[in-house]
């Protein structure tokens, strides 16, 4: 009980003080789920859109396959894009396994079907509405899909934030790609994961810390993001 | 502004719109051409609106056509539906997408759009949120979109069923002013004191059927078909 609170008060030491060490592995992180998110918004957003206003043979399917990948488990994640990457793999020549674009990588393709997914959803209800209207003013589908996108910003701001918080919080694909090395490829939750085994609680709790503060922040971007929204109009 | 020449007359032959094997519509046969607005009215499930969206292209007809006397006619005709739709932009932004849309000149678009507020009495709201105005103003809005288009025909579908009587008047007000400017109106309404205030011609459909084309003068004293006048007495219509 005594170890917990001398572990706590150290943490938050760490946290105040913006320990160096800390302060790397949280950056990294911001960084790799960052940069993963931007690339899944490039690829996610415009297809969720297409799919939205697209109607084709076998939409269903895929459709049903989408959003069979939103689940798809962050290990699982990890280990297809760890076979990509290895030496022996398809892309093993550019020599990226253990470096922090792999862990990029894992994290755009654990979390792009999420994005398009649930991108969507959110764009069908509005395409249903807008449809007869652009039609009138002589754009088709393919011209509706920015349209789309940008009256739809509100929530999909929401979509990427749900986006961020999954790759932010996952585990298992940044440590199977990244192998959780020390100052290049250690972030917050694989670190979490070490240093709780090593006993190591007091970093293991400041990030924790780290973590649950970015959550939170992200759940505040949200709802304020719908407040903006609502003042919107929109 | 407009070039010399049009697509009007709009002419509709044997056209026909089934869904799920129930026809809404049969066999009509009309002639819109330009002049003072043409107005089209008929008990509830007439086909007034599906009348409407086959002439202005939204539905293709199950039987019969619809043509045009000239080419580009999708360019020169719009439609203002019955509950807008506005896009979840600002006033002006939601006055230039259409104008974008068609292709004109960019430095054109501004004065277009603003002109077209003015003339819906928005003007001073250009910079508000579209989704925040009342019904009425949204109303308005989706009339001076189709309007900065300088369509040469504009269909209006019920605008003002879910008006309250100000705002039903402001927007017959646009739509006289539109008429006379030339464009040409055809409106479909349920409120027979507004077809008369508008029309300069009735279409009466009942069931499916269009039972006449006659001159707004002539149709509310003499109206051909006993259906017709019974509509006008009040008497309920099926």
């Amino acid at each position: 009980m005594n170890d917990i609170g001398t572990a706590a008060a150290t943490a938050i030491d760490l946290v105040v003080t913006a320990d160096p060490a800390l302060a790397r592995i949280v950056l990294l992180s911001l960084r790799v789920s960052l940069t993963a998110l931007l690339i899944a918004a490039l690829v996610g957003l415009p297809l969720g859109a297409l799919l939205a206003v697209a109607r084709f043979p076998g939409r269903g399917l895929v459709l049903s396959v989408l959003n069979a990948l939103m689940g798809l488990p962050p290990v699982v994640a990890g280990l297809l894009i760890y076979l990509l990457l290895s030496r022996s793999g398809p892309l093993g020549p550019l020599g990226l396994l253990f470096t922090p674009t792999a862990m990029i990588i894992a994290q755009a393709v654990l979390i792009a079907p999420i994005l398009a997914a649930l991108s969507r959803e959110v764009l069908e209800g509005l395409w249903e509405e807008y449809a007869e209207q652009l039609r009138s003013f002589g754009a088709g589908r393919l011209r509706a899909v920015p349209t789309l996108l940008w009256d739809g910003r509100f929530a999909l701001l929401t979509v990427l934030l749900a986006g961020f918080g999954r790759a932010s919080a996952e585990v298992g694909a940044v440590m199977i790609v990244g192998g959780n090395i020390d100052g290049f490829t250690r972030v917050m939750t694989t670190a979490i994961a070490l240093e709780t085994s090593a006993g190591n609680l007091p970093l293991a709790l400041a990030l924790g810390m780290v973590l649950m503060a970015i959550v939170l922040l992200l759940n505040a971007a949200a709802q304020a993001t719908r407040q903006v929204a609502q003042r919107a109009g929109a | 502004m407009r070039a010399p020449d049009t697509m009007l007359p709009l002419i509709a032959e044997g056209l026909g719109f089934a869904a799920g094997g129930q026809a809404i519509l049969s066999d009509v046969n009309l002639t819109i051409a330009a002049g003072r607005p043409s107005m089209i009215i008929g008990p509830n499930g007439a086909g007034k609106s599906v009348l409407l969206r086959l002439l202005h292209g939204l539905l293709a007809p199950t039987q019969g056509r619809v043509a045009h006397a000239g080419p580009d006619a999708a360019r020169r005709q719009s439609m203002v539906f019955q509950r807008p739709v506005l896009l979840r932009r600002s006033v002006m932004a939601n006055a230039l997408y259409p104008l974008r849309l068609a292709g004109v000149p960019s430095a054109e678009r501004e004065p277009r759009a603003r002109a077209a507020l003015e003339m819906v009495g928005l003007a001073d709201l250009a910079d508000r949120p579209a989704r925040r105005l009342s019904g009425g103003e949204q109303q308005r809005l989706a009339l001076a979109r189709a309007a900065a288009l300088n369509p040469e025909l504009l269909f209006l579908d019920e605008p003002c069923a879910s008006l309250d009587p100000a705002a039903t008047r402001a927007v017959e007000q646009i739509v006289a002013t539109l008429a006379a400017r030339g464009t040409k109106i055809v409106m479909t309404t349920h409120d027979l004191a507004q077809a008369k205030r508008l029309a300069g011609e009735v279409l009466f459909l009942h069931r499916g059927r269009l039972l006449e084309q006659t001159p707004a003068d002539q149709f509310f004293f003499a109206p051909t078909t006993a259906e017709a006048d019974a509509f006008l007495r009040g008497d309920l219509l099926w």
